[in-house]
């Protein structure tokens, strides 16, 4: 019997990693932008996302979506309600999406081709620990976060909040009666992740939101020129 | 739970090294995880338990290194350890760091293995 250490040097999440290359890969080829979106469970990801779709459409830009939820598809009929088309992704109690899960409903997508889209909106599951560590092959990952939630939350969820390229915070409508404190909501978000956008929106007003069109805008000409 | 899938992904990545060497004995797997990786090293080690049992790397011990966050500061031009994950500063200047040298590993760095020798085999 011999003992040896074999040195591996491995990425545990190597499948994944390489999954997600390809898909990038394969998002730059077709010209669309991809964001994924992750939060807590009722940040507002889903009103947000219906909002954005809803007014991308009016502007004339393709705009889809992909919604991961543990069993159903509420979030999806939702989303769909705007006109776009959304695909449903049920985990089955995994706690965030992956690249096989992106690549699987995008191959087995009838009728839906990414050539000719602009858009493509990953809305993960609801969770801010797990979605982190796995990249789905996006372009900008976004980090929500409302001000029912805490203004700390990105204190205690740094991974989160120092992976992501954007961040919005949601229903600044009931900032006021919730004593939401923007000051220091804006600044531990920058001691995470020093210099990134930020959005204050509203999905039940319409808070905020011309500036994040026009952030999306900006990144979609700035994409891969 | 998060652990429990990175658990699997580490016996899959294992196991699928390992078969280069037929007839070994996984006996360690080292890990080097970053500290925002964000993966709990109790919770991985309970999850690395449940995951083992019943295939060939059953009893094999998980060993996790954690490594520090090591940003570089755009402003003195140094790399330092972050003091604490609640903030993103140089550990020199005190400036906003945003470029990271390290802390987001997730990584096998090595497995401890019991080869069968020849001879041993021959007998
Ligand atoms: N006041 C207010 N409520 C909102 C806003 N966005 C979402 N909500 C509410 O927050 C709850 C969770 O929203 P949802 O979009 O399902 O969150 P998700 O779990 O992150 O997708 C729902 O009751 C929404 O009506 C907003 O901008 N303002
Ligand atoms: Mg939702
Ligand atoms: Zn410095």
């Amino acid at each position: 019997m011999t003992t040896r250490i074999v040195e591996l040097r491995r990425g545990i999440l190597k499948k994944n990693d390489e999954l997600a290359a390809g898909l990038r890969s394969r998002f730059v080829d077709a010209g669309v932008l991809v964001l994924n979106l992750v939060s807590s469970p009722g940040t507002g990801k889903t009103a947000f996302l219906e909002f954005t779709l809803r007014e991308l459409r009016v502007r004339g830009a393709k705009v889809a979506a992909l919604v991961g939820d543990l069993e159903t598809d509420n979030d999806a009929r939702r989303l769909a309600a705007s006109g776009a088309p959304v695909r449903q992704i049920n985990t089955h109690g995994i706690c965030h999406l992956d690249a096989e899960m992106i690549d699987k409903h995008l191959t087995g997508w009838e009728g839906f081709a990414l050539a000719g889209l602009d858009y493509l909106f990953i809305e993960n599951v609801g969770n801010l620990v797990c979605p982190s560590s796995y990249d789905l092959g996006e372009k900008i990952r976004v980090a929500l976060l409302s001000v029912t939630e805490g203004e700390d939350k990105p204190l205690k969820y740094p991974t989160l909040f120092n992976s992501a390229d954007a961040a919005v915070i949601t229903k600044m409508d009931i900032a006021e009666p919730c004593g939401f404190d923007r000051e220091l909501a804006l600044k531990n978000i920058n001691e995470i992740r020093p210099g990134i956008r930020i959005f204050e929106t509203s999905a039940k007003t319409g808070a905020g939101m011309e500036q994040w069109l026009g952030y999306l805008a900006e990144a979609r000409a700035g994409r891969g020129a | 739970m998060h652990e429990l899938s990175i658990a699997a992904s580490i016996v899959d990545a294992v196991t699928e090294s390992a078969a280069a060497y037929p007839g070994a004995r996984v006996k360690e797997v080292r890990l080097r995880l970053g500290s925002l990786a964000s993966v709990v090293e109790d919770s991985l080690q309970f999850c690395w338990g449940i995951t083992v049992e019943g295939t060939p790397l059953e009893g094999a011990r998980l060993v996790v290194k954690i490594l520090p966050v090591i940003v570089h500061c755009a402003s003195c031009r140094q790399d330092g350890e972050l003091a604490s994950l609640q903030s993103f500063r140089c550990p020199h200047c005190g400036e906003p760091c945003s470029d990271l040298r390290q802390g987001r590993e997730l990584e096998i760095e090595a497995i401890e293995i019991d080869e069968i020798d020849e001879v041993e085999e021959a007998v």
